[in-house]
């Protein structure tokens, strides 16, 4: 039986450039495609219903832009950019600034939302089982709420390496990978702001 | 047949190459152990066996959708009769607008001449779950889907009885929702209408025992469920028996309709359809024997 | 057959010292190694294969006279919803996912999966949704006593699955189990996707990659995009059933329609999810047992990812009666009719792989003589099924039943032996045994054309399916009663297979690095491999790099 080392030919032409994408980046991406398509489903559910409750409060009545909510995070979105971009020069104290912006502006956001809804449920009676506009949208915008908690939870743990001082230059693509996740979570606000909030009312 | 004649060609032409190959070129006892000349493919051969089958396609498609269009897209003939179909868990209801009347589980149709062509119209929809209305020899199959009204139409020319079933699974006894349509010669189904238009039958000369039977059947639940014209029963959670005798069946099909049969089933659907949403009526058996005179005369 | 294969090996014999059991099932339940998570994936899906069968020897039984009464209604409405969910999630599923993990980073020389803790992840999460399933026969409760499997319908079409006419928990098992399955699902698929794309050895260019891992990538992108629907719907019908909301809820005005687009938009890409693992196996089996290369490679990549893109558009197809209007009927009529193009096109390259080569007809290669006739047949009763006129008869009959059963069974369960035929060696070192593979073979055939050649004729008669029994009257009794002897020569043949595969891991015939002559990097490790994969890692130079080794006079780096 023949052994070892140079059954397979050592080709000339392909050593030096064989660079494959980095693993993380390419499993995110996958996730970002499914959750898209999850997302998607919600998106087809919420317009398909559009005027077909039966009764109750329609969206028009009931719904306000979030401006404050969005403002602070599609900022949230350049704030971990700036992150990135930090800890890729090395420059640690500016990565940790960025994170804890990022995290305090994604905070208020859900913090809006929770309001939002506190005041849809107790002062326009609208829950997720009054009619079909109630179903349609507590679960879009709740949906993508949940995200938003995951995100912040990433980032909050980012944020606590960052600052105890444990964080490098060698984490820059997995922090990278991350906020593509958060990126993600902005696109799809993105999506719900117009069609929840400026197309459907 | 076009359909099945195309793929009837495809398939002999294939599997005879396949067959064909697999015999001429199989390794035979002597081979040499030389590997045949390896090919890798080719352009010519792979745009050919492309744009061939596509042309099938196209062919295909636009006999397909001629036939789609003259289902589906056409006008409705001025004398076509109205039904309207109600699917319910698991037992069908008909609706006759035109001429008031309404009953269960065998649909009368009349025969349409093509010269002059009397199709009947179905408008379906159902009370509770997804069913499928499907009589094979008449047509196609249309779902009978809550909150949504489905169009479809029949056309018989040979008078007969036609039968179906539910085709869309809906429960435990979706296989015990039968279909009969009866296709009658027109002055057959106007008497049969005329008949079905008359409330429910009040003349128990005779017969003390269906008279009896008449006031316990309305002192008891049954009205809560079912209606008879014409009396205080005017329940709509199953079937209208107004003309419960006229029926060559019941339980949507599933047995002849017989007097020691409808007395079993009110008794206990259950030991003849398990799982028939009409409770047993825990009757004793005089007032069983009673209820089931009365309704036999229910013609 | 086999001249000596190089075999790229570390000098290291030292002998595997017997180990204590518990040792031995620790190492499994916390490997992280694709290989033996594929093996578990491979037996987990066996388990369920037996399972899911026993359910249609059940039916079988039920059905071959009328009016019998060998199960209650209940017991059967159980049975056909848990034998489509079984065979489809934990069994179809599985099984290739099993492959695929065995398999593709072997053959891209690589060492493991991009990700192996969510590799097992994927795999434990998978195997609980199974458990799960089957644990709604003790858990759950019903309204009439009928004991608490899911009974709504592998498809589980609304309003039937609202709590209104689901009580109970049966529908929640079904529901769960299919929604972790998922997950465990994309987790796989997420697996693969960036193991091809990050971890392909020196050399392997795209255009290098054997088929198999090609068609892996783009089924595992379907998956992303096709199971998230239904998760999606799930989520749904769990919030409808049990926090009130009325997304299929039609008093409220929802729509019963919704969740079948959600659902076929799922269900369709699905069963191609299915298929193309076959067709891996096929385009690396064919070759080798043609002794040629696979014809029109490049035409094969390009055919996957077309039925890949087309078979998201055709999901409707399986609602032409639910009166979607001319328009719309017409449109997935086109979209239906459009796949089966590049689908031909691959039935003819493999046609051209046998025109002009060698035809061994080793086992792998009868399976997949099989599959090819009968993934033809399929094909065309396919075809017939998307003119929609057609369909409006024979759809939610027998015709459809034997159609798709021709797929998933005909196709690819006979592609899947024809896998284990070819790549137990591989995996375990040893062959399985010819002769039973023979009588598994031929039984299995004569009562797959029993069973599915018979079972369209009471289709075309009107038999509707999900049925528990029917009339005397109706002349389906006699292709009923043949129907399911069939299906006792597929169980006689499938447990022949079962046996050999635990005999022959202790009796087989050893193996060898390279029992067929193949040519790709599999066949260039040791039987079976080591936890490394590969001493060293290699670099290739063409679609065959053993086939350039064994040929160095000819190398396919010539003509690439």
């Amino acid at each position: 039986m023949m052994t070892t080392t140079s059954t397979i030919p050592i080709s000339t032409d392909s050593e030096t450039s064989w660079q494959l994408p980095y693993r993380g980046t390419v499993g995110m991406v996958c996730l970002i495609i499914a959750e898209a398509a999850i997302f998607a489903i919600f998106f087809v559910s919420y317009i398909f219903y559009l005027g077909k409750s039966l009764t109750g409060p329609t969206p028009r009545e009931v719904l306000e832009v979030p401006i404050l909510g969005t403002i602070c995070l599609l900022s949230s979105s350049i704030t971990v950019h700036w992150a990135v971009s930090a800890l890729r020069k090395n420059n640690l104290r500016s990565c940790t600034l960025g994170l804890a912006s990022t995290v305090l502006l994604g905070a208020i956001f859900l913090a809006t939302t929770a309001q939002e809804w506190y005041h849809l449920i107790h002062d326009d009676g609208l829950t997720i089982r009054t009619n079909l506009f109630g179903t349609t949208y507590y679960s879009l915008v709740g949906l993508h709420a949940t995200h938003v908690i995951v995100g912040l939870i990433m980032l909050s743990i980012a944020l606590g390496v960052s600052l105890t001082g444990h964080i490098k230059e060698s984490h820059s693509e997995k922090l990278e990978v991350l906020s593509l996740y958060w990126h993600f979570v902005d696109a799809i606000w993105v999506g719900v702001f117009l069609v929840v909030y400026v197309i459907g009312r | 047949m076009l359909v099945l004649s195309v793929t009837a060609v495809i398939f002999l032409i294939v599997a005879g190459l396949l067959l064909y190959a697999l015999l001429r070129y199989r390794i035979r006892p002597n081979d040499s152990g030389r590997e045949p000349p390896q090919i890798y493919g080719s352009n010519q051969i792979e745009l050919a066996w492309t744009v061939i089958p596509i042309l099938i396609v196209v062919m295909l498609f636009l006999t397909t959708t001629r036939v789609i269009l003259g289902t589906e897209h056409i006008p409705k003939p001025s004398g076509a009769l109205d039904v309207t179909v109600i699917g319910h868990q698991f037992w069908w209801e008909y609706r006759y607008p035109k001429y008031g009347v309404v009953t269960a589980n065998e649909l009368h149709v009349p025969i349409s001449d093509p010269a002059n062509p009397t199709p009947t119209y179905l408008e379906m929809s159902s009370a509770d779950t997804d069913h499928s209305f499907w009589v094979p020899r008449l047509a196609g199959k249309m779902d009978v889907i809550p909150n949504r009204i489905n169009t479809m139409w029949i056309d018989p020319e040979q008078p007969g009885l036609y039968l179906g079933q539910c085709a869309q699974y809906c429960g435990v006894q979706h296989a015990k929702m039968l279909l009969r349509v009866y296709a009658e010669s027109p002055a057959d189904f106007a008497k049969w209408i005329e008949q079905q238009k008359k409330p429910a039958n009040q003349d128990f000369t005779g017969n003390p025992a269906a008279a009896e039977g008449q006031t316990v059947f309305m002192h008891n639940a049954c009205i809560n469920c079912h209606t008879v014209r014409g009396t205080v029963a005017t329940g709509r959670f199953g079937p209208d028996l107004t003309h419960l005798a006229s029926r060559d069946t019941i339980a949507s099909g599933a047995v002849p309709n017989t007097p020691e049969n409808l007395r079993k089933w009110i008794d206990n659907p259950n030991s003849m359809k398990p799982g028939a949403l009409m409770p047993p009526m825990h009757l004793n058996q005089h007032d069983l024997d009673l209820i089931t005179a009365y309704l036999i005369t229910l013609h | 057959m086999s001249p000596s294969t190089p075999v790229l090996e570390a000098i290291d014999e030292t002998l595997a010292v017997k180990r204590p059991a518990f040792e031995v099932i620790y190492d499994w339940v916390t490997t992280v190694d694709h290989k033996k998570i594929g093996i578990m994936y491979i037996v987990y899906a066996l388990i369920f294969m037996l399972v899911g069968g026993l359910e249609a020897i059940l039916m079988r039984i039920q059905l071959a006279v009328p009016n019998n009464h060998f199960v209650s209604p209940q017991v059967f409405n159980q049975l056909f919803t848990m034998h489509g969910t079984t065979m489809v999630f934990f069994f179809g599923m599985p099984i290739l996912f099993g492959f695929g993990n065995y398999l593709v980073p072997l053959m891209i020389g690589a060492r493991d999966m991009a990700f192996p803790r969510l590799n097992a992840f994927s795999f434990w999460v998978s195997a609980f949704a199974g458990l799960l399933l089957y644990f709604s026969y003790i858990g759950g409760s019903g309204l009439y006593a009928a004991g608490s499997a899911p009974d709504v319908g592998w498809f589980a079409y609304a309003p039937l699955t609202a709590k209104v006419f689901s009580p109970g928990h049966s529908t929640d098992y079904w529901t769960l189990a299919v929604l972790l399955s998922g997950i465990g699902s994309i987790g796989t698929a997420l697996n693969i996707v960036t193991t091809i794309v990050c971890m392909r050895c020196k050399g392997m260019k795209m255009t290098r990659m054997p088929l198999l891992p090609w068609i892996y990538l783009v089924m595992s992108s379907m998956v992303f995009i096709a199971v998230s629907p239904l998760t999606a719907a799930q989520i749904m019908l769990l919030l409808d059933r049990y926090i009130g909301s009325h997304f299929f809820d039609t008093q409220a005005g929802g729509s019963a329609v919704l969740w079948m687009h959600y659902f076929w938009i799922f269900g369709h890409p699905e069963v191609y999810i299915l298929v193309l693992p076959a067709f891996a196996f096929m385009n690396e089996i064919i070759p080798v047992f043609s002794r040629k290369a696979i014809f029109g490679y490049p035409a094969m990549v390009a055919a996957t990812v077309a039925i890949g893109f087309i078979s998201l558009g055709v999901w409707a197809h399986h609602m032409f009666a639910v009166g979607l209007g001319p328009v719309g009927n017409t449109l997935f009529v086109f979209s239906t009719m459009v796949i089966s193009v590049p689908t031909g096109i691959k039935i003819f390259n493999w046609l051209a792989t046998i025109w002009g080569g060698k035809v061994i007809f080793a086992l792998p290669m009868m399976f997949s003589i099989g599959f090819l006739f009968q993934f033809l047949i399929a094909g065309l009763t396919g075809i017939m099924l998307s003119a929609a006129p057609f369909d409006w008869q024979l759809t939610g009959s027998y015709f459809v039943v034997a159609h798709f059963h021709y797929v998933l069974v005909g196709a690819i369960l006979f592609a899947t032996f024809a896998a284990f035929y070819y790549w137990y060696p591989k995996a375990t070192g040893r062959m399985l045994n010819t002769t039973l593979g023979k009588w598994h073979f031929w039984l299995f055939l004569i009562g797959f054309h029993l069973t599915f050649d018979f079972m369209h004729i009471p289709g075309l008669l009107g038999m509707p399916r999900r049925i528990y029994t029917y009339e005397a009257s109706r002349g389906w009794g006699t292709w009923n009663l043949i129907v399911g002897i069939g299906a006792i020569f597929q169980a006689v043949a499938v447990c022949i297979f079962a046996y050999n595969l635990i005999r022959s891991y202790f009796r087989g015939e050893p193996a060898g690095h390279d029992p067929w002559d193949a040519w790709t990097l599999e066949w260039a490790t040791p039987s079976p491999p080591p936890t490394y994969n590969f001493a060293h890692d290699p670099t290739v130079n063409s679609r065959r790099p053993l086939w350039d080794l064994k040929h160095p006079e000819d190398p396919d780096s010539d003509y690439e």
